[in-house]
């Protein structure tokens, strides 16, 4: 028990830090990097969760597929005159007191408003069937329909990404 | 166990870091992967409450986050590719051809 609470201080201490070193680094490649570190810690969490099916979703798509196609894009468009401007846009105060705002917005939602986020601590137990079985059921007993629409919003984004990096319309 | 709480506070913090990146920076490819920060604190928020109610529909609606997020990062890259053809920079704050 002592070994979980340790596990995920650890593991939120590692997502929320390079977190922070993402939004932080000057060089974007850097940036690419601490954003995998915080998507394993991520991953961390849903095994804690006994959601292993997300957790393997999330290394084989997240760091494996997305990450990689950002990796790539940033080596092609990365430029040594970006590492020497300014990284943070003009408004940059307004921006932090507005993110503040939303953080104390958020702190009040859960906490003040009617008795507070009443969430007891439940024990977790595993269900009868395994984790990936149950999802698997899921998505393609209720969730039918939204399975089928995200296959066209896949298919529309593959298209779209085509025709964005073409290199003119004909 | 850990309570359900610290996972939803774990997610405020990472979506607040998110919100602080896409609000400062001016690099549009940090700005995109602040958002992929945002788009992952949703998901532990929508996995530990999948947890705590004992429904797997949290997880379910994860994936299809994880889904969108792949999608717009297709089109979000091909648009930097594009932009970065045409305008050769990559600051939100020289994008401005619509600016009155």
């Amino acid at each position: 028990m002592l070994l979980t609470y340790f596990a995920f201080g650890i593991l939120s201490v590692i997502a929320l830090a390079s977190g922070v070193m993402v939004i932080t680094r000057r060089n974007a490649v850097h940036s690419v990097i601490w954003l995998i570190v915080a998507l394993f810690a991520v991953g961390g969490v849903y095994l804690l969760q006994q959601a292993e099916f997300l957790f393997a979703v999330q290394i084989i798509l997240y760091v494996g597929g997305i990450m990689v196609l950002f990796l790539f894009v940033v080596m092609l468009v990365n430029i040594d005159v970006a590492l020497k401007q300014a990284q943070f846009s003009r408004q940059w105060l307004l921006g932090v007191l507005t993110a503040a705002l939303l953080a104390v917005l958020l702190a009040y939602v859960v906490y003040n408003h009617g008795q507070g986020l009443n969430l007891p601590a439940q024990p977790l137990v595993s269900m009868r069937q395994g984790n990936t079985q149950a999802i698997g059921q899921a998505l393609y007993q209720n969730y039918m329909l939204p399975v089928e629409i995200a296959s066209l919003l896949l298919l529309v984004a593959m298209v779209g990404a085509v025709i964005m990096a073409k290199r003119k319309f004909e | 166990m850990i309570p359900t709480d610290w996972y939803i506070f774990l997610g405020s913090g990472l979506f607040i870091i998110g919100v602080v990146g896409v609000l400062t920076r001016r690099n549009v490819l940090i700005i995109l992967m602040s958002i992929e920060l945002i788009l992952n604190a949703v998901n532990i928020n929508l996995v530990a409450l999948s947890q705590h109610f004992r429904a797997v529909d949290g997880q379910v609606f994860a994936i299809f986050v994880i889904t969108d997020a792949a999608a717009e990062a297709a089109v979000g890259l091909g648009l930097i590719i594009a932009l970065f053809r045409n305008k050769e920079t990559v600051n939100a704050d020289e994008i401005d051809l619509l600016k009155w």
